[in-house]
């Protein structure tokens, strides 16, 4: 060998060596550095676990009678993963199977859809869960057809029956709950992603809405898992874990079920009867508060939907229903969503101001039918001038002119255009001692907060927006180029983040910007009701053990106090009585034999329906009773609903009907929900058959179990 | 001194026996090698043999039996006579591309995940022409390359593009087929013996460039097949071809990460028990030592692999003679180009080609011919001590 080859063979052999030792390294690197993970990988690849649901928790009313509980069904469920592999990707199984079961071959085709492959719009009614998880197709088939199903598996391929535990919502009573209670289905992908910091099995069902997906986490309880380590073909080599299912804990609400039914029948035909006075009515909410503690005794939103459909399986049109204009987006909670100006019902509010700015609540006010403020003539409602008045009285008649006045007086007190650095303010202090502008808090998912128009809000308004009203001419559209917008533009882009005194004006009746939702409304008047203490509205009173045993109660939680002094109270108290003896809601409360106190409002509201007409007023009643020591703040509106007390205040009557047992014009005491008045504050015994006690709604039950004690020796 | 060790070594093969020329050492790794192997293979089929109703020692005897023929194979290599097979040279080459030509030839050669590479004989066993192939190129331009037509002691260009045309008709065979893998280990070995045989560096970095502009080029005018790019693709980005070779590889890398310092123990991994990388017993064998053996057991297999490249790198050195080298050379850059592609793809380093584990995977001819390999660097070990 030469010098050259010698070197070259070197050279070879520590290439080769390296090549050796890069081997080396890389097996380090992936069995001891990064083992862990490729172990992890590793499982995922071996083991398949075999989930069994756990039986989820009750919900119950505060009495124990059953909202929510479980019922066996008999599933057919179709697997993806086998009828995609037919030519015709299981179109003809499909269609032999809903002529089998009676059902409509689009929607059930719809249902085994995945969300994901359908494209944007056509998505309603497909299957939210994934591709290797059987899709139920109807969880409630006769016995009979399944035996059928299963035994032709040739003919059916990939479609199988298996008995399931269904959510059902027993509607006792009636009772619909939908917007409360929510509702039970599969589990999406961003579920399973863990993104809610929870770990979750495909099979599993989960809640949706309302206190379902609220308390999912007590509710569902613990599945049992049987890992089962597979070989490729699937084939079970070996268990190498078995789980048994733990079940959910129940749920005990401060709900009443007989109240809750009779406050979704109040609202429901509070709408009907606005709409047979030709008002548009498209949706309305009621929320019944206890004022002492804040738990939410009833909750009503319209139009509702059918929380049991869900578990039978959504058809096509039901689902588009949902979120449809046209039936009024029934998926919308307006109890919680719903943003209004609260109109006349604000009043309470100003009352609270105009005392802390100094004004006499004994005194005597002009009430003419309008006021001149700037340029602008702000009008009383109807334009009714009802000369010189009382404050009570003006509350009673719910006058405009008097609030103008004094809210103008203020503003200008606070340096109008040119605010004082530290301006008093007492109207917005006053709501913003409500916490108005802020959630409730409830326990029930999606809540919106509202908005209270203050001058910081006009300040952030102002950034958002000057932007778009100082370039309005390049920036709006053709339509919008008219000359009274042109000029609201320019007054927008002037002093846009002033409070002008118009706003003033129309926040002291609660017109404006303002807005707020039914549920905070209610929180509002439970607030003066119970002498001052904001509570923070709860639907949960406790999670009880499947043994009976409590795990946890839920304490009332105490938010604040609102600024209102004991004289301010009691003159609030009175005035809001007088409202239903003298005022603008006398004539429904006409002959109730339950001292009540109430306020109207017909809010006006700007903006469209989609038919192009100008919306119509939302007609507010919030309301408590007893007038004396008050027990219950009630609060009903009705979007585009005409007149707060015909409307809303009819329906409000309503609802005390049924709490205070009043038939006709007299109370019977033995139908009144809570004996004393007082909701039950012990925990009830948690059993599938409880029925409810007596009511309007039931009045038969009382005599039975009248008769029932009579006959006991 | 000197001539004291040498007449001991004199003496010693004076009275040789058989088996007195082989290197200890390069005999052990090979024979711990061979025992490993056979326990792997044993391992990646048994219980999926017996699952599906088979013969569960199926494989791990017709292992054996190709150990035996192999050792066989590298017994005779060792003692037959250095300059007789530089006799046979022409014929083991005209053998092996006459096997190259005939698995080409529809309905003899067998179709085997998307290349024809075998020829079907009795008995269920198969014989690959490119293991020979190999072989036999190897001795081919070792001998073309070592001798001497001129006083010189480099080849001139005129036995360099000889050594080149014996090479490149075998390989034209191998890339018809297509077997990518055994192209590069054979062209890397070719190239190897190039650069120590002392030929003109020219020569040594102009093959090196030709290979690099021909692959890129191949890839890019789709010469290759589509199941070749994807291979690449799938190696480039692991998620390309996630059911086909990107699946292979990946579960393949999980296999062999989930293995750890210590390994699942022989017999008890369940990645390989439930086959989740295919071809384990053959291309993918070192993911059942890296599972089941873990770090400890897969190191070692590394390590003795290692063990036998530097062990021949010593008999090239000390080889008296420039043939005995190129051989040498040539055994050694296409064990260890094998090697590396091989672990390399199995660890995520290279992309995938269907070449076996020398001295582990079950495969005849494969068996065959590395054994064989094995016997000619004892071969020329033991001569340059006679």
């Amino acid at each position: 060998m030469n010098q050259r080859s010698r070197l070259n063979l070197l050279v070879i052999q520590i290439f080769i060596a390296s090549l050796m030792v890069a081997l080396f390294g890389r097996l380090f690197y992936l069995q001891v550095a990064a083992g862990p993970k490729y172990r992890d990988a590793a499982l995922s690849i071996q083991s398949r676990d075999v989930v069994t649901p756990a039986n989820r928790g009750f919900i119950v009313d505060s009495s124990g009678v059953p909202l929510a509980l479980n019922k066996v069904g008999l599933a057919v469920t179709v697997d993806r993963t086998k009828i995609d592999k037919l030519p015709d990707k299981g179109a003809a199984v499909i269609q032999d199977l809903v002529t089998l079961l009676g059902l409509n071959f689009a929607d059930v085709w719809q249902r085994t859809r995945l969300c994901g492959e359908l494209p944007k719009g056509q998505k309603s009614g497909c299957w939210t869960g994934s591709r290797f998880q059987p899709i139920p197709i109807t969880k409630s088939a006769d016995p009979q057809l399944a035996l059928r199903i299963v035994e032709r598996s040739d003919r059916y391929p990939g479609i199988s029956a298996t008995p399931v535990a269904l959510r059902n919502y027993p509607e006792i009573l009636g009772v619909n709950g939908g917007h409360v209670l929510g509702y039970v289905g599969p589990l999406t992908d961003s579920d399973l992603s863990g993104a809610n910091g929870r770990s979750y099995f495909r099979s599993e069902s989960i809640g949706k809405a309302g206190l379902e997906i609220k308390y999912d986490n007590v509710l569902r309880g613990t599945p049992g898992i049987k890992t089962f380590i597979v070989d490729r073909k699937e084939a079970v080599t070996s268990t190498s874990q078995n789980t048994k299912p733990i079940s959910g804990s129940h749920l005990v609400t401060s709900l009443d079920v007989r109240l809750q039914a009779a406050t979704e029948k109040a609202l429901a035909d509070a709408v009907k009867r606005a709409r047979s006075l030709g008002h548009r009515a498209d949706g309305g909410a009621a929320v019944v508060l206890d004022v002492r503690n804040g738990q939410v005794l009833a909750l009503a939103s319209y139009p509702t939907y059918d929380p049991n459909a869900f578990e039978r399986g959504l058809t096509v049109a039901e689902a588009d229903a949902l979120y449809s204009q046209t039936t009024g987006v029934p998926a919308l909670n307006r109890a919680l969503q719903g943003l209004y100006a609260p109109g006349s019902t604000f009043k309470a509010v100003s009352v609270i101001a105009a005392k802390a700015a100094g004004y006499s609540l004994n005194a005597n006010y002009k009430c003419p039918a309008e006021v001149q403020v700037g340029n602008r003539a702000f009008q009383n409602f109807e334009s009714k001038a009802q000369g010189t008045i009382s404050l009570k009285k003006a509350i009673a008649v719910s006058c405009d002119t008097i609030w103008y006045q004094i809210a103008y007086d203020e503003w200008v007190r606070d340096g109008g255009l040119r605010p004082d650095s530290n301006p008093h303010d007492y109207f917005f202090n006053a709501a913003k001692g409500f916490r108005m502008g802020e959630k409730t808090g409830v326990d029930l998912p999606s809540e919106s907060a509202g908005r209270l128009a203050n001058r910081q809000w006009k300040q952030n308004w102002y950034q958002q927006n000057k932007d778009f009203y100082c370039n309005y001419k390049e920036r709006a559209t053709k339509a919008q180029q008219t000359a009274f917008l042109l000029q609201l533009a320019h007054e927008n882009c002037l002093d846009g983040d002033k409070v002008r005194a118009g706003d003033a004006v129309n926040f002291s009746i609660g017109q404006g910007d303002t807005v707020v939702t039914p549920i905070k409304l209610a929180q509002m008047y439970a607030a003066i009701a119970n002498g001052g203490t904001l509570w923070q509205p709860t639907v949960a009173k406790a999670i009880v053990a499947t043994d009976g045993s409590v795990i946890q109660k839920f304490e009332p939680k105490k938010l604040g106090e609102i600024s209102a002094d004991a004289e301010t109270l009691a003159f609030l108290h009175d005035a809001l009585h007088e409202v239903t003896t003298s005022g603008t809601s006398a004539g429904v409360f006409a002959g109730f034999p339950i001292a009540t106190a109430g306020k109207t409002g017909t809010a006006q509201v700007f903006g469209r329906n989609p038919n192009g007409t100008q919306k119509a007023d939302t007609a507010w009643y919030a309301s408590f009773a007893p007038a004396k020591n008050p027990r219950y703040a009630v609060v009903m509106m009705v979007s585009q609903g005409g007149f707060g007390a015909s409307t809303s205040g009819a329906g409000v009557r309503q609802i005390y009907a049924t709490l205070f047992g009043v038939q006709g014009n007299t109370v019977k005491p033995e139908l009144a929900l809570f004996p004393e008045g007082k909701p039950p504050s012990k925990l009830p015994r948690i059993s599938p058959a409880t029925k409810p006690a007596a009511s309007i709604l039931n009045p038969g039950k009382a005599k039975v179990i009248a008769q029932k004690v009579a006959t006991k020796p | 001194m000197s001539t004291f060790l040498n007449r001991r070594s004199y003496r010693r093969t004076r009275d040789r026996s058989y088996f007195s020329g082989f290197d200890p050492i390069l005999t052990a790794a090979v024979a711990t090698l061979l025992i490993f192997g056979t326990l792997l293979v044993y391992a990646a089929t048994r219980d999926w043999y017996s699952a599906n109703g088979l013969d569960p020692q199926y494989y791990l005897k017709r292992h054996v039996i190709n150990i035996v023929i192999g050792l066989t194979l590298a017994w005779g290599t060792t003692i037959i006579d250095y300059r007789l097979l530089r006799a046979y040279t022409p014929f083991i080459w005209g053998f092996g591309v006459l096997g190259l030509i005939f698995v080409l030839i529809p309905g003899v050669g067998s179709d085997i995940n998307g290349a024809k590479a075998w020829i079907r004989l009795p008995a269920g066993f198969q014989i690959q022409p490119a293991e020979i192939a190999k072989i036999s190129i190897i001795i081919g331009i070792s001998m073309l390359l070592s001798e001497r037509t001129h006083n010189s002691d480099a080849p001139s260009n005129q036995d360099v593009l000889k050594a080149l045309a014996v090479a490149a008709l075998p390989i034209l065979l191998i890339l018809l087929q297509p077997d990518m893998g055994t192209v590069f280990i054979i062209s890397a070995s070719v190239v190897t013996i190039l650069a120590v045989s002392g030929a003109p560096t020219r020569w040594v970095v102009g093959l090196i460039l030709l290979a690099v502009i021909g692959g890129f080029v191949a890839t890019k005018a789709g010469v290759i097949s589509d199941y070749q790019v994807k291979r690449l693709q799938s190696f480039v980005d692991p998620n390309a071809d996630a059911k086909g070779a990107g699946y292979q590889l990946r579960q393949a890398r999980i296999t062999v990460g989930s293995g750890g310092l210590i390994g699942t123990g022989l017999f008890n991994g369940p990645q390989t028990n439930g086959r989740f990388v295919p071809e384990q017993q053959t291309d993918f064998i070192f993911t059942v030592a890296g599972e089941e053996t873990g770090f400890l057991g897969s190191g070692v297999i590394i390590l003795l692999l290692l063990t036998i490249l530097m062990r021949a790198f010593g008999i090239a050195r000390r080889s008296t003679d420039p043939y005995g080298t190129l051989v040498c050379t040539g055994v050694i850059a296409w064990f260890a180009f094998q090697i590396f592609e091989n672990v390399g793809m199995t660890l995520g380093l290279m992309p995938m080609t269907g070449v076996p584990l020398p001295f582990l995977s079950y495969g005849g001819s494969s068996m065959f011919a590395n054994l064989i390999g094995f016997g000619l660097l004892q071969n020329v070990h033991a001569s340059h001590r006679s």
